[in-house]
């Protein structure tokens, strides 16, 4: 009788007190490891009122500083956008010799240190090189100037529309691309009606990591700008400056605007998610 | 639009997928393509679509060498295995995409191409849905959208792969009777490809039987179930048993003895025949072996019978037995092929 009287539970489920617990612990762990710095740098930020807060972001080196990582990004992301997509579509709509290594060669910038990538530039475009000063014999400045950040920057972002895309393209096959050809329309019309709309959120989604990630980079960025102020310091490297001047006021503003552009990223991804389902968040990493 | 092609080959890294493949395709005639899978039935469909190229030979459109000629040139229209449908896109538009990327000299202005969509949907009987996209519709209707969007273009012939493939028993009926009607109607050259057997019977006007890269036979139903010409297409269509047997001075034996059929010229080879054209026998030359089973097919019983083999494995054949037949399992019983043929090896 009382055997009947026990209430169903799904063999997949657990018991109060072990939901209890894990629930807990991953609350605590993200409330310490996540949530409490997040608020700490608005708290800091904020600490000596909103007009502390405002001359800090005014102030001509922290402004060109947000300006700097403003302009990287806008070149950096484009690009990526188009090398990543290039890329994606060759990996997954045709077959032909190294593909697994191409796609190793992409994952690269995942892979090794930030600051390699930095020095790789540094001894490519370095005096000691050969191209640093035949290209300084025509005037133009790679390292220490924006050039050199914005190559830094692709580098280290290039993986993230790339990434997200093959895997999505892979699923998909050729055969909406094959049902455009055979209806008479060109390869351009192809890509543009056919290929595109399809991975739509997939890129956006790509684009948005590689931009967050294109504004916060420091390590690359830090080994090819020089930290000249107001001229090659980006938001991250500014941040890093000011807390060594023990500016904390003003390193936390800067840094406040840095978690922002996070927190919009994580709305954004997670609307993406919501309207779109998987489909969007196609490639994890 | 007639088809002809002459000599196709075609290579995948080497591995040869389609070897020397010659067939006429009349205008207006409906083929099919019938093969296990990896028999070359699809790349050819491929081949004749343009959407790849033959290593070596040649295909021609009518008059015209279309051998060289892209997919785009082609003008054929093609129905996929999984209809590829455009996701995005509504099913109006799907069906006008054809049309709306032809360049601006060609181009009907928007207003035709609504009225053709419209007339299109007519076609295909799925009026009404034009604002609905491919994930709110059932698997037969998306693939009559496919067919709608091929033939919006006004294909030279058309080309379907595994057309029913992924549709579920009764709509695949429903829609193969459907086809058929709609071939008759627009009278276009058609072509698809089927590893059905049923579905190429009752539909082809030819059957195209394909193994390993090649043509095993081209004909009628009647031709390839009734007069099969290899022993493939003979096992592949229908049910069937094989035996090992010999011809000397007339007669064929079977283990060394007579088995009571006669056959012209001396050889070696396997004796084919159908469990529907066996007659159960008493007389002393005959096949015999021992019931290991019975099972009921719908009007009839096919009854499992094993010859033995000297100690190897035994010569499994299935025979058809009338329902008031007394059968017993594990009784011996002789038995003779009526119509049977001979493959010497």
């Amino acid at each position: 009788m009382s055997d009947n009287r026990r209430t169903f539970r799904n063999p997949a489920d657990e018991g109060f007190a072990t939901k209890l617990v894990l629930v807990g612990l991953s609350l605590v762990f993200l409330a310490f490891f996540l949530f409490l710095p997040l608020v700490s740098v608005f708290v800091e930020a904020f600490r000596e009122g909103w007009v502390t807060y405002e001359e800090a972001l005014t102030e001509p080196d922290a402004w060109a500083a947000i300006q700097l990582t403003l302009t990287v990004a806008a070149i950096a992301v484009p690009l990526n956008l188009v090398f990543g997509l290039a890329a994606a579509w060759a990996i997954a709509k045709f077959e032909f010799k190294g593909k697994a290594f191409l796609i190793t060669l992409i994952d690269l910038p995942f892979s090794i240190s930030p600051v390699i990538s930095g020095l790789v530039y540094v001894l490519l475009f370095g005096s000691g090189s050969l191209l640093g000063p035949f290209l300084k014999s025509y005037g133009i400045e790679i390292l220490f100037a924006v050039p050199g950040i914005v190559l830094a920057t692709v580098f280290v972002t290039f993986p993230f529309v790339a990434r997200e895309l093959i895997p999505l393209m892979q699923d998909q096959g050729t055969g909406d691309e094959e049902a455009a050809l055979s209806l008479g329309a060109s390869g351009w019309q192809t890509f543009w009606y056919v290929t595109l709309p399809n991975v739509k959120w997939g890129l956006l989604y790509g684009v948005l990591l590689c931009n967050a990630r294109a504004m916060g980079e420091f390590g690359a960025v830090s080994v090819v700008s020089g930290r000249i102020r107001g001229l090659t310091n980006t938001m991250p490297l500014h941040v890093e400056i000011l807390y060594n001047e023990y500016n904390m006021v003003a390193a936390f503003a800067v840094a406040s605007l840095l978690a922002l552009l996070a927190l919009v990223t994580l709305a954004l991804k997670t609307l993406l998610e919501l309207r779109f389902g998987a489909g969007a968040a196609g490639g994890r990493h | 639009m007639e088809v002809r092609i002459n000599n196709i080959r075609k290579e995948f890294d080497r591995f040869a997928a389609l070897h020397d493949v010659s067939l006429d395709i009349a205008s207006g005639e409906l083929i099919a393509l019938l093969g296990p899978s990896g028999s070359g039935k699809t790349t050819l469909l491929r081949l004749i679509a343009g959407l790849d190229f033959p290593t070596d030979g040649k295909i021609f459109f009518g008059e015209e060498d279309a051998s060289h000629h892209s997919v785009q040139e082609r003008h054929v229209g093609f129905v996929f295995q999984h209809y590829a449908l455009f996701r995005h896109m509504t099913v109006a538009q799907n069906i006008g995409f054809g049309l709306k990327v032809r360049p601006s000299a060609t181009r009907p202005p928007k207003a035709e191409i609504k009225k053709r969509v419209s007339d299109l949907l007519d076609m295909v009987q799925l009026s009404g849905l034009e604002n609905r996209y491919p994930n709110q519709l059932s698997g037969g209707q998306r693939q009559r959208v496919a067919l709608a969007r091929a033939m919006a273009i006004e294909p030279r012939i058309l080309l379907l792969d595994e057309p029913f493939g992924a549709l579920d028993a009764k709509v695949r009926k429903e829609l193969r009777r459907w086809l058929r009607e709609f071939h008759d109607r627009t009278g276009h050259t058609t072509v698809f490809v089927t590893h059905d057997q049923e579905e190429a019977l009752e539909l082809a006007d030819r059957v195209v039987v394909m193994s390993q890269g090649k043509i095993e036979q081209v004909g009628s139903a009647d031709d390839v179930y009734d007069r099969p010409q290899s022993p493939f297409v003979f096992s592949f269509i229908g049910e069937s048993s094989h035996l090992p047997v010999e011809v000397k001075d007339g007669a064929v034996l079977f283990q060394g003895e007579p088995i009571g059929l006669s056959e012209g010229e001396n050889t070696t080879g396997d004796l084919f025949f159908r469990p529907e054209d066996v007659v159960l026998t008493d007389e002393q030359h005959a096949l015999s072996g021992k019931v290991t089973a019975c099972r009921r097919l719908a009007g009839t019983r096919i009854a499992e019978i094993d010859i033995a083999n000297n100690g190897h494995a035994p010569f499994h054949v299935e025979v058809e037995v009338p329902l008031h037949a007394p059968i017993e399992l594990g009784a011996e019983t002789r038995f003779r092929p009526t119509r049977w043929k001979i493959f010497s090896k």
